[in-house]
């Protein structure tokens, strides 16, 4: 091989290999990657003990109530809920059925008590009257076709 | 073929590559300065209010385009760099070189401006999540190529000592791209993809998509006018510098 072919084969080389090294990396480091943990996963116990940690999922609909500063909440993926108590400021987008992140510890009431709730939002950008066009189609039920 | 090798390597000289960036540099200039005022006009006045976040999800046409562009321009620093230490060719390492300081502005630029749109729309500046964090390793990678660089006195050993680490961190890109559907992330996931529609509505997509053109094409006119000043200073000995400079 000429010098210069072999520089560009041990270019290649050394990529493919830095390439399965991270791969493998990231691979073992999952869990530690991801920010939150569902709300599954907790009933499971796959929790960091006597540690504060994320859980993420979305606001139950309706579940939401206000006493005086604190706010309690269930937090659901749907399969599984949490319910959890906060006292602080919210942030604009904490919605009913929106996507939510709350960071604290589980007490053994079983409630999650939240230091920190963060909003997470979809990648969905429209106007209003497309939203609203939306809801509205998502409220009424399909027209039943009859011969 | 011989004879389009030989074409194709006249460029790789900084003598003759020296004065073509010079005529090419005005074109990139006026693009920018179209596309953005075509750009800014539609982010601001024609896309539409959005139902969730409101006025404030307009930051996402500077934010978007600057984080497209800090990984692309390392996708395009690391080629360079890469042929450079694979064919020695000069101008491609000054080319990597040129490149850096631009995608370190690009990448400070989506980590600012994503804080600040992360404050009201999520309730943090900041959050360690994979996205977030593997943009941040990106910025460190720019700056640490800049210093490698500029640590090494020897042109030559410095672009072979910087290349190696432009290509080492190209394992962060996917990484980038990919975290929000590998992990879970706070940030949400991809709006443009390249197997489905786009979700967002049509003039926000145009405003940002120009948006994206206005700063590739100041990307390129500021790394060509970069690239001019590296070539006078390392060929400065020559011949043809000093002739070019009377």
């Amino acid at each position: 091989m000429k010098p210069r072919q072999k520089r560009i084969a041990l270019i290649v080389g050394g990529l493919a290999s830095l390439a399965v090294a991270a791969g493998l990396a990231l691979n073992a480091l999952d869990s530690n990657i991801a920010l939150y943990v569902t709300p599954t996963e907790v009933v499971a116990g796959k929790i960091p003990q006597d540690k504060a940690f994320r859980i993420g999922g979305l606001v139950k609909e309706g579940s939401i109530k206000r006493d005086n500063m604190t706010v309690y909440f269930v937090i659901t993926d749907t399969a599984k809920e949490i319910p959890v108590s906060y006292t602080g400021i919210l942030p604009d987008l904490f919605r009913d059925g929106k996507g939510a992140v709350v960071q604290g510890r589980l007490e053994g009431n079983g409630v999650f008590a939240a230091t920190e709730v963060l909003a997470k939002h979809d990648e969905n950008y429209m106007p209003p009257e497309a939203q609203h066009a939306i809801d509205q189609a998502q409220k009424t039920p399909a027209p039943v076709v009859t011969q | 073929m011989r004879q389009s090798i030989v074409q194709w390597f006249r460029f790789a000289s900084p003598q003759s590559f020296y004065p073509l960036a010079g005529r090419m540099i005005p074109w990139f200039w006026a693009a920018a300065i179209v596309f953005g005022i075509a750009g800014l006009w539609i982010s601001f006045f024609v896309a539409p209010t959005d139902a969730q976040q409101g006025e404030g999800y307009r930051i996402i046409f500077v934010h978007v385009p600057a984080s497209w562009m800090s990984m692309f321009i390392y996708l395009v620093m690391a080629f360079w760099a890469g042929l450079g230490l694979a064919l020695n060719t000069r101008v491609s390492a000054m080319m990597a070189q040129a490149l850096a300081p631009t995608g370190a502005l690009m990448a400070t630029l989506s980590l600012v401006t994503g804080s600040l749109w992360g404050k009201p729309m999520w309730g943090a500046w900041w959050v360690w999540d994979a996205r977030l964090t593997s943009e941040l390793i990106l910025l460190f990678l720019f700056l640490g190529f800049m210093a490698l660089q500029a640590a090494i006195d020897d042109p030559r050993r410095a672009d072979k000592a910087g290349a190696i680490l432009a290509l080492v961190g190209v394992v962060n890109i996917p990484i980038i791209y990919f975290s929000v559907k590998w992990w879970n992330t706070l940030h949400q996931g991809s709006t443009i993809n390249l197997n489905k529609a786009p979700s967002m509505a049509q003039t926000m997509l145009w405003g940002m998509l120009l948006m994206a053109l206005a700063f590739w094409m100041y990307s390129i006119a500021v790394a060509l006018m970069r690239v001019r000043a590296i070539i006078l200073e390392r060929e400065r000995n020559t011949e043809w510098v000093k002739h070019a400079l009377e």
